[in-house]
């Protein structure tokens, strides 16, 4: 193995400055804001802070986030494991412009994410005569919502597979397809366990991106107060009415999900290096 | 024979029954027509036809009628300042990002691993909670929004908090596209030229950043495509003054508000073009730089 460069404790004046600029910036596009949830959620202390909580609209709109997420990360993560066997395991034409196609999400304005189903199922969409004849709602109800998180977070769980399973290759696969093994056997007793920790790593961000989206839920919910607000539009509701204790104890109960989120990641991290290391022991 | 029968010697046409096979490698694995018909399915369904939808409303009233709705001052304005303000933050946080990751991936210091996983948080933090912080934070009565109105440089409700909140939004993508670079470079190389006398300085521009330049113009990249459509943690900051200090997103949610379907298709077809174009030209940029390192 190549040796790479090793971490050095801070000496010197330059190093020293670097340490500063870094924990300065840190500080102020991440950690200050951080701050800021925390103290204000606080700021007139406990009981307030909980009262936000016994809003029967902030009650719903938790509801339906948890809801939201519970359709769109099953959905993505099984989206996810379908393409990534297809790429990583096979050779075809047109992978290239199939994951240009998947990455597409990630350069669209969640706003456009939205827009997009409002054009389809809204009051002039395509499908506008059909949705009336036979009275479903999906735009400014729950499907919408739901549709519009799908397309934001689609790529998530994806991207965290296919690099992965491109890498690990098909050898394993083959052999127990060799040895007689069926095509669900093959998955789920050696491709699932090899990527594992990817899949979890991706669930986990999917997870937080489909809790916490807002600018394509906010263009198809209708924002009707505790029935189709999510807990991000809910903050802004309650923020744009001067609520701030009511507003920031909302938003900390989503930082509270990031950094969850955030902690939860670094110990999959530690977990996946320890499996790699004994991997390579044995 | 019927071979005879043909001019000039020409073989006759033969069907071959594996041709349409032929765009996929066989493989002993089972499951590709499930998977890969699934993965078509889904993202037809979920991308392309809802991008189809938005690509085909802006003409109602013909190609005209589609730059009418992208060059009215008001739009052209939100345009300007979602792109500019995106392609600044994301350079300011190339700069910065290096510093990060530099700090993050060489020095041995408490908290390290803390400051790494905060690198992250932008990821996983709802914009719009992102968005209320900094407009509270940077607003005339924030902790760095006073100490910096006093000295007369008002943030909120200007388009320069436009440009911190992309700060916010960018870090993590240049930190995470570089610093995995920084880790796997080899230690021979930063050696070898100090042993022949390079300077620190020296090490930094000539050894260094060449080769971490494909890295952050991927990460450039990736920052300037989010923050040019981010929505959630710019309009709380903003103040939204038409004109001034509204972004382009927020154009095609007015112009949804009044019914203007066409309209909001229009400005969406427009930002997508834009971000791809400039995704496109970044990508070129990129494989003419690994060309020339290659000769």
């Amino acid at each position: 193995m190549i040796a790479t460069v090793a971490r050095r404790p801070i000496n010197g004046p330059l190093p020293l400055l670097l340490l500063v600029l870094a924990l300065a910036w840190i500080s102020l596009v991440i950690g200050a804001p951080l701050a800021t949830v925390l103290v204000q959620a606080f700021s007139k202390g406990v009981g307030p802070f909980f009262d936000a909580f016994k809003d029967p609209d902030a009650l719903a709109a938790v509801r339906l986030t948890l809801i939201v997420a519970a359709i769109t990360v099953p959905l993505n993560a099984v989206f996810g494991l379908a393409a990534a066997w297809s790429i990583a395991k096979f050779n075809f034409k047109g992978k290239a412009l199939l994951l240009a196609i998947i990455d597409l999400p990630l350069s669209m304005s969640p706003v456009v994410s939205g827009l997009v189903w409002v054009l389809l199922f809204g009051a002039s969409g395509w499908f506008a005569p059909w949705l009336e004849a036979s009275g479903v709602k999906i735009v400014f109800a729950l499907p919408g919502i739901v549709l519009g998180t799908v397309l934001v977070t689609l790529p998530l769980i994806a991207r965290e597979l296919i690099p992965l399973m491109s890498a690990q290759g098909a050898d394993e696969e083959l052999a127990a397809a060799t040895l007689g093994a069926g095509g669900w056997t093959t998955f789920f007793k050696i491709t699932l366990p090899n990527v594992r920790w990817a899949l979890l790593h991706g669930v986990l961000l999917c997870n937080a991106r489909a809790m916490g989206e807002f600018g394509a839920v906010s263009v198809l919910s209708g924002h009707i107060r505790g029935l189709t607000e999510t807990l991000p539009l809910h903050v802004e509701a309650v923020y744009n009415e001067y609520d701030f204790v009511g507003a920031f104890a909302c938003a900390s109960l989503l930082a509270g999900l990031a950094v969850v989120t955030l902690v939860a990641k670094t110990i999959l991290e530690r977990a996946d290096q320890m499996a790699a290391k004994q991997g390579s022991a044995a | 024979m019927a071979d005879a029968a043909l001019p000039n010697g020409a073989t006759p046409f033969t069907p071959r029954p594996d041709y349409w096979r032929q765009w996929r490698e066989s493989s002993a694995l089972p499951g590709f027509r499930l998977a890969f018909g699934f993965t078509l399915f889904y993202v037809g369904l979920i991308i392309l036809l809802p991008l189809a939808a938005l690509v085909a409303r802006p003409w109602e009233h013909g190609v005209s009628g589609f730059f009418d709705a992208i060059t009215g001052s008001r739009t052209l304005a939100a345009l300007r300042l979602s792109f500019f303000a995106a392609a600044f933050a994301a350079l300011a946080n190339v700069v910065l990002g290096v510093a990060v990751a530099w700090v993050l991936s060489r020095y041995e210091f408490p908290g390290r691993s803390v400051l790494d996983a905060l690198v992250d948080l932008p990821f996983a933090l709802p914009t719009a909670v992102a968005g209320v912080a900094l407009a509270t934070l940077y607003g005339p009565n924030g902790w760095i929004g006073a100490p910096l109105l006093s000295i007369g440089v008002k943030v909120a409700y200007t388009p320069l908090g436009v440009f911190v909140a992309l700060l916010a939004v960018g870090l993590p993508y240049v930190v995470r596209s570089v610093q995995p670079v920084l880790e796997d470079m080899e230690a021979a190389l930063e050696e070898a030229a100090q042993t022949l006398g390079a300077s620190t300085w020296q090490v930094a521009t000539r050894i260094v950043l060449p080769a971490l330049a494909p890295a952050l113009l991927s990460g450039f990249a990736m920052a300037f495509a989010r923050g040019a459509g981010e929505y959630g943690s710019v309009i709380f900051i903003a103040g939204n003054m038409p004109g001034v200090s509204e972004i382009a997103p927020l154009v095609i949610v007015s112009k949804l508000e009044q019914y203007d379907y066409s309209g909001a298709a229009a400005v969406g077809v427009a930002m997508l073009l834009i971000s791809l174009l400039a995704l496109v030209a970044i990508n070129i940029v990129q494989v003419a730089y690994s060309r020339r390192g290659e000769r």
